[in-house]
């Protein structure tokens, strides 16, 4: 047993999810900053982005020194290139729920608006996804995993439709024109974090099964395992 | 040009202990296969099995069918015969400590009778050359002795003797494991030109050497192929879970 590894892998996977935890609350902060037009969760979100983008270069310079140190094979390797490629993800997670929290802090600067959009149920439908793919993970289970990538159909149709009624409303009231493209933007913002939680999502099977799910074509890498690792 | 070797069903004995259980595998002509396992797990005995090595032990024993090409290894022929189409490196360099560079390269030659010394300088220079050597020894031939080069250049002297008499399979035993990072990238580089030429099975503890030489790998335990397979698969996504617990050093 490589017990200095396998502390290394342990340290990696403890930084992930840390990092996967702060991504997630930023998603949540920024939501909620919405409902209730609150400016001081707005800046929690601006000011939590530097720990985000620290934890990312402290997670790959663990990944580079475990692929440089330790020539990890087989099921560490996909580990350690699932987890860079997850931290990039999270990174991007963090970024986007600082776009909502700016769009925010416009929007509380405007009068309020009734917009035909449903941002909470699809912040909650989003918020469901990077946490079930952080859950597919931390427990190593692709299933989760696979229900995470079905989950992705509903948000883009749900940008879609927000897409639509709020071009509608832009139409038909002009006055609110500039409330309506920040939900819009918003709308965007969370379609992409689900993006995001999809790539986690394949990410994790890549890691459990050897098999490669990105862009709706599935390859085993080298060939087909149907074990999944632990 | 390299032959396939088709294994099927061979057992090994040192008197009661049996080292190789039933092992059949076939490995491709003009491709590297690579021999892994933990330490007695029957990598050695395996490639000694192929070139009738084994049965020089005392109260060593062989079963199954091993061929080389179109040659029966252990039903009719004989061990000089089998020999002739094999060369082998073994872990430590051995070159002849008295004999030149140039002959040691063609002691095999001339031990079969071979007496034309045109015909041998060409052969010496063409193995020196395939071996990556010639460059650096061409002006001492006769001059320097074997053993008066460095462990990376030994080895190639040797990988040079083996090539020399024209085998179509090349068995290495752990040919770098006692050679520097230069040296052994050497060897590993030669190792893929050689290709080309002949079949090459090599054995070693080193998997990234066996992820960076070889296209197949077997991985043996306890004297049983566990698992064999394009060496991206082994080393990336194995099926077997001991595969994957000793390549990722859960146990071995």
């Amino acid at each position: 047993m490589r017990t200095r590894f396998q502390q290394g892998l342990d340290e990696l996977r403890q930084k992930l999810l840390r990092m996967g935890g702060l991504a997630e609350q930023a998603v949540d902060r920024a939501c909620q900053a919405y409902v209730e037009r609150d400016l001081t969760r707005c800046h929690m979100v601006l000011e939590n982005e530097s720990l985000i983008n620290a934890a990312e270069r402290e997670i790959d310079e663990l990944a580079f020194d475990l692929l440089a140190l330790q020539q990890p094979m087989a099921v560490d390797l996909r580990f350690i290139l699932a987890v860079t490629k997850i931290n990039s993800d999270l990174e991007r997670v963090g970024d986007q729920a600082v776009n909502i929290a700016e769009r925010v802090m416009d929007m509380v600067e405007l009068p309020p608006a009734e917009l035909p959009i449903d941002i909470p149920r699809m912040a909650a439908a989003v918020s469901a996804m990077v946490r079930r793919a952080l859950e597919s993970f931390i427990e190593a289970k692709a299933e989760l995993a696979q229900a995470v990538l079905e989950m992705d159909n509903v948000v883009d149709r749900m940008r879609d439709e927000a897409f639509i009624v709020l071009v509608r409303k832009m139409n038909d009231t002009p006055a609110v024109t500039r409330q309506a493209l920040d939900a819009l933007l918003i709308a965007r913002n969370l379609e992409r974090v689900a993006d995001h939680a999809t790539n986690i999502a394949e990410d994790v099977i890549f890691w459990v099964r050897g098999r490669d799910v990105r862009h709706n074509v599935e390859s085993p890498i080298a060939q087909q395992t149907t074990r999944d690792t632990h | 040009m390299g032959v396939d070797i088709q294994v099927e069903q061979l057992n090994a004995w040192f008197g009661k202990t049996q080292a190789l259980h039933d092992i059949t595998i076939k490995m491709s002509a003009n491709h590297a296969t690579a021999i892994i396992g933990p330490s007695g797990c029957g990598k050695s005995t395996f490639v000694r099995c192929i070139n009738r090595m084994h049965e020089t032990v005392p109260e060593a024993r062989v079963s199954g069918r091993i061929r080389i090409g179109d040659l029966n290894v252990y039903n009719g022929t004989s061990a000089t015969q089998v020999r002739r189409r094999i060369g082998m490196v073994f872990q430590k360099p051995n070159p002849f400590p008295t004999m030149s560079i140039y002959d040691n390269v063609a002691a095999g030659l001339k031990l079969n009778g071979f007496r034309d010394r045109r015909r041998l300088d060409e052969i010496v220079e063409q193995s020196l050359s395939r071996a990556a050597l010639w460059d650096e020894v061409k002006d001492a031939l006769q001059k320097q002795s074997g053993a008066s080069l460095s462990g990376g250049q030994q080895q190639r002297l040797c990988i040079a003797r083996a090539l020399a008499v024209e085998p179509q399979v090349l068995l290495m035993d752990e040919p770098c494991s006692a050679l520097d990072p230069i040296s052994t990238s050497k060897i590993e580089e030669l190792i893929f030109q050689l290709k080309e030429r002949y079949t090459i099975v090599i054995v070693t503890h080193n998997m990234q050497q066996a992820s960076r030489v070889a296209e197949y790998t077997g991985f043996f335990l306890l004297g049983s192929l566990i698992e064999f397979d394009r060496t991206e698969k082994i080393f990336t996504n194995p099926s077997d879970k001991r595969t994957e617990d000793y390549i990722t050093g859960r146990f071995g």
